[in-house]
């Protein structure tokens, strides 16, 4: 007994030092870059900007008074919420008759192919296209002239609210393909067995999606949230590109702000947003980890 | 006859939306070989405040490579961002795979008490976006004196833990038991992972290479904060500062900042896919 007790505990060590070792320089790393500055900011966001005195919450108080930060969190908020449910309704609508396929890869590549596009090549033609007579009102305008229902359309979607829409196009555009290669890698690995079962069983295909292959891919699906959400931070580099700092307000997001601080060195309020935003975002990722396991 | 016919109408269906991806490629590959008056036609009532629509041509009346001659012989200052970017992305590819591998292996191989945590921890802080750890970053870079270096943007981006997630997904894939044999039989923890670990499961470290490669080719937020200098300034942040009256010119830097990032895709589309299915796995 003794004897099992300590060779189990040696081998724990044996295994503790090499786990050590290999993740040493990583976890030096993050401690220096991440984790110790982070608490710094943490310290910083009850503290004033200039002398560090103690202020309590008071930072907190300020930025939820402020308009532009409200404005931002409006933004961000409304933007994550329409774009995400779009994505993975999108995805799905592209994966399901694309698993059918037995050479989907060339589709599957033209999809992926704006994954690989820099932004800064593509601003430029956003700007073609969404300006007040660029190519997607001179569609719209062709179009109403073949049907007869509409005149000339001008709208610069840009300094419109309609920006706030671009800025969606541009987002669908760029992660559709990455929605569908997770959404695929999902539905293919579905037993084939099962499908078979209930087609035996007389179950038509509606039912089929409906009852095996649609609660099968729930894993799947809270991967997609998850990583589209984070995805959909970076659409601050076309919105730069294309607006600037200040852009038109339906697309001034978090991102604008937390810039437009840092260049104002206002470190004050953003230390008190960054502790909020890092705060809820742990908050989100815990509860859909928490929702994941519970489906296993 | 019927199901044969269902499958092509479905694919292009599919293809439709395929070909509004490609459109941007058309029109940045077209425009770049465009003669500068003939561009100025047809962009003329978008940029210079003309009436009408903008217009295209299929290919252009007057091809010239007069723009590609002036962009990689008369502009200097190109050459320079482009191999400020070339050098900032093999940087943290290689410091990445430096750190980051190993860092992969030791939660992959070695399930010790509190390794679960810490891996949660890493994906917490693979998933917080720039604009949280800005300030933080920013502060401890002033105190290590890097702002305004190349180093303050690389040494940042070497420690990430995207990379590390993505090879922890390959080394998965390789079954405990032939670690154990290889323990029997004698060989250290070192070259168990030389001789297991990286042959095995390289699939997860190359498409870690691939996503990264794509990822810091457009580097944007990172020097935008970090580096007042513009000559220290990475490609992606080049075109904006063109203006309208050389769109050509623009279009054409466009496609030569496109061509490494098109070229890493077609190399490594499998590796990137993989990389995409890694990083929905779960640990």
């Amino acid at each position: 007994m003794v004897y099992g007790k300590r060779a189990r505990l040696s081998w724990r060590n044996k295994r503790r030092l090499p786990f050590l070792l290999f993740l040493l320089p990583s976890l030096c790393g993050v401690m220096l870059f991440v984790l110790l500055p982070f608490l710094d900011v943490m310290k910083r966001s009850v503290q004033t900007a200039v002398t560090g005195e103690f202020t309590g919450l008071k930072n907190y108080n300020v930025i939820f008074h402020n308009q532009a930060f409200l404005l931002a969190v409006g933004n961000t908020l409304r933007f994550t919420f329409v774009c995400i449910p779009l994505l993975v309704l999108v995805g799905l609508l592209i994966a399901f008759p694309l698993s059918g396929f037995k050479n989907a890869g060339l589709i599957k590549s033209v999809y992926l192919f704006p994954l690989a596009m820099p932004t800064a090549t593509i601003v430029l033609v956003w700007k073609m296209v969404f300006y007040r007579q660029g190519f997607f009102n001179l569609a719209l305008t062709k179009l109403g002239e073949m049907t007869g229902l509409w005149g000339t359309v001008a709208v610069d979607y840009l300094a419109t609210d309609a920006s706030f829409w671009v800025l969606v196009a541009s987002y669908l555009w760029k992660n559709t393909g990455y929605t569908v290669v997770l959404w695929l890698a999902g539905i293919l690995s579905i037993p084939n067995e099962y499908i078979e079962a209930a087609k035996v069983d007389g179950a038509g295909r509606w039912k089929c999606i409906r009852h095996i292959i649609l609660p099968n891919l729930k894993g799947s699906f809270y991967t997609i949230v998850i990583l589209s959400f984070l995805n959909s931070f970076k659409i601050y580099r076309e919105a730069y590109l294309v607006a600037g700092s200040y852009p038109q307000e339906d697309i001034y997001l978090l991102q604008h702000l937390f810039n437009n601080w840092f260049v104002n060195m206002e470190f004050d309020k953003m230390a008190a947003a960054a502790v909020c935003v890092g705060a809820v975002l742990l908050a989100a990722i815990m509860l859909l980890q928490r929702l994941w396991d519970k489906e296993e | 006859m019927l199901r044969l016919m269902k499958k092509y109408i479905a694919a292009a269906l599919l293809l439709l939306p395929a070909l509004l991806i490609c459109f941007p490629v058309f029109l940045i590959l077209t425009g770049s070989v465009m003669d500068g008056i003939e561009l100025g036609q047809y962009l003329g009532p978008v940029f210079g405040g003309g009436e009408g629509f903008i217009c295209w041509k299929l290919m252009p009346d007057y091809p010239t490579f007069e723009h590609y001659g002036r962009l990689l012989f008369l502009t200097p200052s190109f050459f320079v961002l482009f191999w400020n970017s070339v050098k900032m992305v093999g940087c943290i590819l290689v410091g990445q795979l430096l750190v980051g591998v190993p860092a992969a292996w030791a939660f992959a191989a070695y399930r010790v008490r509190g390794s679960r945590m810490l891996f949660a921890l890493y994906v917490v802080l693979m998933l917080l976006p720039f604009q949280v750890t800005m300030l933080s970053s920013y502060l401890v870079l002033d105190r290590l004196f890097l702002l305004n270096t190349h180093r303050a943007i690389i040494l940042p981006a070497v420690f990430s833990t995207f990379p590390i997630f993505l090879s922890y997904g390959g080394f998965r894939q390789i079954p405990v038991q032939l670690l154990e044999a290889a323990r029997i039989d004698g060989a250290g923890e070192f070259k168990i992972f030389l001789k297991i670990g990286l042959p095995l499961g390289k699939s997860g470290l190359l498409s870690a290479i691939v996503l990264g490669f794509l990822e810091y080719w457009n580097l944007m937020e990172q020097p935008l904060a970090f580096l007042e200098d513009k000559a220290l300034w990475p490609l992606s942040l080049y075109l904006p500062e063109i203006s309208w009256t050389q769109a050509g010119f623009a279009l054409c830097a466009s496609f030569i900042t496109l061509i490494p990032a098109a070229f890493v895709f077609v190399m490594g589309q499998d590796y990137l896919e993989q990389g995409i299915i890694y990083s929905g796995l779960k640990e």
